[in-house]
């Protein structure tokens, strides 16, 4: 628009742009020192604007207004469902990861459709809301529940939807292509904003009263149609539906090419062209691998984790999978949290020595890196197995340990320094230090160094507790 | 429209004050301004509330709401990139002074992999298999495929080629590490003597990871494998300490063989090896091994230095536009993909190969042109995965535009 600035991308945006729209009280409300401050964390994508309590008073409306214009992700963020369980998709701000950071990672939902007898239909549920997985002392899980109309009659496609409802708080989303299914289907859960699939071609004028009626993000599908997809949601905005997510067609086998195309040409014309018409959440749906001629089971779930993987690295917003098993699951929800993470922390945790349980002037001490990954798997396994020990923390530049030991960033002068300058000697009475197995070549060198003795621990972390087991209280040598 | 009697009573051309014009217009229930305008600060809207819900879908106003689709079109975005990762060719065939039953080449790659259905990769990526030289602790689900050819690299190698379709044999030396068998270069050389017998494919020659020791044995190696282009894997930063890299890239050069930099986890270091690699060798055989990190235990890290490093040499980074490698091997140091877990988790004999298939997917995106594996149900699907990035799609087939409503 003519008169108005090129929006600023994320990293062109500085903590004075910000600042100079907040209310400039030091009040301090928000917890920060002072609006500068605040400023800064907001650009870091730290916090956002809505943390500014006073900024939601009439006489910042319109300094409000500029900020929400100024710090609006290129792909819109949509909410689905409501109170702790709402997830937030989108909202991104850049296409390369490292250029700032991911937000919001990729929820995974699971579908139930309404053909299933009530019994397997709740053990269903009940499967997907138990699924977790403890990684690196973060519990991660499932995060909807997709209910697919495969019965085409609205009153079987209420009836799940009200019995999924019941069983779960989980988000949901409701997937059909009849509208009037989705009516009596959306009825039963009006309150708790679930995600309507899908408007096409065929139906959006309908589903987009259905969205407005009952305040719902809507999914724009266009099969591999990009063209297709601009025109419904250019429609569907003009129309009044705003908080859109596209679908821009997933598929395994055939059409795997144009899968990755599309969503790769999608996520590009909205950072590279600022097209806004394509800058809302991506759905994938790998639950597409299950509609090929392959008749295997594993050989259909090897294919669907495969999509899911690939389309959490290329832009996907929102998944939406069938298979419920472990091994499907457990790489994806892995790989999402670590692609979310911050590129820009680092990667390091403080050395030093750390305390697990009680432990006395006999309890073991191990060593490892201080790479953030290794030192919470480390930690991770000390804890669930319950052992009260001493562990020394070496600083090697935040590298795993057998990158460590392979770029010298951990030998044995290193982790004789740690055990002199950490006094361990005053700690414990004895003089055995456990290295991890990755380790293992440097331990002559080590006890050399240290005059120490070195047990050589196992070379994955998890077999701490059957090392001391075994070997601990060592024989005197 | 005003009474043309009343026009009159001004005088032309002066403005009209808002009292008088009020006044003026008392009666008249229409107004039509002729070569009017307006500054839209003047305006002041009164917009009822109360009468729609607020909500988040704003709603349109009711009179502009389409009633038929409004036709957009998409055009891919146009992405220029100055920057092209050299071309290597790996392995040599009798014409070309090797005896390889035929060469490949890596690399070459003009755009971001995989986003333009018209710039397609220059190479498809490869694939090689590992063999060590010695027997090796592996995660049991690895070694059951194996049967008895561990501890026989020629033996393990034509299994790679023939039953499992590796397009390369990566041979690990380790028994020459001296903290391990200590093996001499002149061992590591009929190793290398008796898998290129086995096998016609291009290989990789891994050292130990000693600088000195490898630069002994790459030196010994590149020698009797002379122009068959093996790549030596790898040689390092530590080999510039080592005083070590010259002769190793000397000898790559005489017998012309192509070299793997590897450097961990940091872009500066990696260019800073490729400056040293220049004084010795030419572009064109020097291949980049930024590190693979395994799924769970850092990948992000691999996959982000990796896009970073593509899309710097895409945009012109020299020192960066080389092919690089990976070791997706390396995804089974995650416990994920090899220790017995809980039930729900699922078994390790399909947990482990799919924790290596998707190691390597992420890394294929991120650029990678050569794999170095070992399951063979991941490289089979590595293989497939690419071929079917490469061809042509035909239509969406129904029941897959209609997934929602399908039984599975």
């Amino acid at each position: 628009m003519p008169g108005i600035e090129p929006k600023k991308t994320i990293k062109e945006i500085s903590p004075i742009d910000v600042y100079k729209l907040l209310p400039k009280t030091n009040c301090r409300e928000c917890g920060e020192a002072n609006c500068m401050a605040f400023a800064t964390r907001v650009v870091n994508g730290e916090l956002s604007i809505e943390n500014c309590p006073p900024l939601a008073n009439e006489e910042y409306r319109s300094s409000y207004e500029k900020l929400l214009h100024l710090m609006a992700p290129p792909v819109r963020m949509v909410v689905v469902g409501t109170g702790d369980h709402a997830i937030r998709i989108g909202g991104k701000y850049v296409l390369f990861r490292h250029d700032f950071t991911y937000h919001n990672p990729t929820p995974i939902a699971i579908d139930v459709t309404d053909d299933l007898p009530e019994e397997e239909r709740a053990a269903r549920v009940k499967l997907i809301c138990e699924f977790s997985y403890n990684y690196i002392g973060r519990d991660l899980h499932v995060d909807a529940i997709a209910v697919r109309s495969t019965q085409h009659d609205p009153t079987a496609f209420a009836s799940a939807v009200n019995a999924v409802a019941n069983k779960t708080d989980l988000p949901l989303i409701l997937c059909t292509y009849d509208p009037v299914i989705m009516a009596a289907g959306i009825a039963h859960v009006k309150d708790r904003r679930p995600l309507l699939y899908a408007a096409t071609r065929d139906n959006w004028k309908e589903m987009a009263e259905l969205a407005i009626l009952y305040n719902c993000p809507l999914v724009v599908s266009a099969p591999q149609d990009i063209s297709l997809l601009r025109s419904l949601t250019k429609t569907l905005v003009d129309y009044g539906v705003s908080d859109l997510v596209l679908d821009p067609g997933t598929a395994m086998e055939p059409n795997l090419a144009t899968t990755i195309h599309n969503f790769s040409q999608v996520r590009r014309a909205v950072f590279q062209e600022h097209d806004e018409l394509l800058g809302f959440p991506l759905l994938g749906t790998p639950i597409t691998a299950w509609f090929s001629q392959e008749i295997s089971p594993n050989v259909l779930q090897w294919k669907e984790a495969c999509m899911a993987s690939m389309l959490i690295s290329r832009y996907a917003d929102l998944l939406i999978l069938h298979s419920l098993e472990g091994w499907v699951l457990l790489p994806q929800l892995i790989w999402r949290f670590n692609i979310y993470t911050d590129p820009r922390k680092p990667v390091s945790v403080d050395s030093g020595v750390r305390i697990f349980g009680s432990p006395t002037r006999t309890s073991p001490v191990l060593i490892t890196t201080n790479y953030a990954l290794t030192y919470f798997t480390v930690e991770s396994d000390i804890k669930s197995a319950n052992i009260d020990c001493y562990l020394i923390v070496v600083d090697t530049g935040g590298i795993s340990v057998e990158s460590a030991v392979a770029g010298r960033y951990l030998t044995a002068e290193s982790m004789a320094h740690a055990l002199r300058d950490y006094n361990i000697a005053d700690m414990v009475d004895h003089r055995y230090l456990i290295v991890p197995g990755l380790a293992a070549r440097l331990s002559g060198d080590t006890e050399e160094a240290s005059g120490w003795h070195v047990i050589v621990g196992p070379k994955d972390s998890s077999g701490i507790a059957g090392l001391l087991k075994a070997r601990w209280p060592p024989k005197e040598q | 429209m005003v009474d043309e009697s009343r026009k009159g009573k001004e005088k032309e051309g002066e403005p009209v004050s808002i009292p008088s014009l009020l006044s003026l217009l008392s009666g008249v229930e229409k107004l039509e301004f002729c070569n009017f305008s307006m500054k839209i600060g003047d305006l002041e809207f009164w917009i009822p509330t109360g009468s729609f819900p607020v909500s988040t879908c704003a709603p349109a106003q009711e009179k502009t709401k389409p009633h038929a689709l409004i036709p957009q079109t998409f055009s891919p975005p146009h992405e220029e990139f100055t920057g092209r990762i050299h071309e290597v060719t790996l392995g040599a065939t009798r014409s070309e002074g090797g005896s390889r039953g035929k060469s490949l080449v890596i690399g070459g790659a003009d755009a971001p992999p995989f986003v333009y259905t018209n710039k397609p990769p220059a190479h498809p990526p490869v694939f090689a298999l590992d063999v060590f030289d010695m027997e090796v602790p592996l995660p049991k689900v690895l070694k059951s495929g194996l049967g008895d050819v561990m501890g026989d690299p020629a033996e393990w190698a034509r299994l790679n080629v023939k039953k499992f379709g590796a397009d390369m044999v990566s041979i690990h030396l380790m028994s020459t590490d001296p903290l391990i068998r200590d093996t001499s270069p002149a061992d590591a050389a009929r190793t290398v003597e008796d898998v290129l017998q086995a096998v016609d494919v291009p290989l990789i020659i891994g050292g130990c990871g000693d600088p000195h020791k490898d630069a002994e044995v790459f030196t010994k190696v590149a020698e009797v494998a002379a122009g068959e282009r093996v790549l030596l894997n790898s040689v390092t930063l530590d080999m510039t300490q080592a005083k070590t890299l010259e002769g190793v890239a000397m000898a790559a050069k005489k017998y012309g063989h192509a070299v793997l930099g590897f450097t961990g986890l940091e872009l500066n270091k990696a260019k800073e090896l490729n400056r040293r690699l220049y004084e010795y060798l030419p572009p064109e055989s020097i291949v980049m091994d930024l590190t693979t990190v395994a799924l769970g235990y850092g990948l992000e890290y691999s996959f982000t230095i990796h896009e970073r490093a593509r899309y710097a040499a895409l945009m012109g980074d020299t020192e960066l536009q080389h092919p690089t490698i990976s070791a997706s091997t390396n995804a089974w140091a995650a416990r994920e993909a090899w220790m017995q877990m809980d039930a729900q988790y699922g078994p390790r004999e399909l947990r482990g190969p799919l924790w290596e298939t998707l190691n390597a997917l992420t890394l294929l995106f991120a650029g990678i042109d050569l794999f170095m594996m070992m399951h063979p149900a991941a490289i089979r699907t590595l293989k497939d995965t690419v071929q079917m990035l490469m061809q042509q799609d035909a239509a969406l087939p129904d029941q897959i535009a209609h997934w929602a409503t399908m039984k599975i």
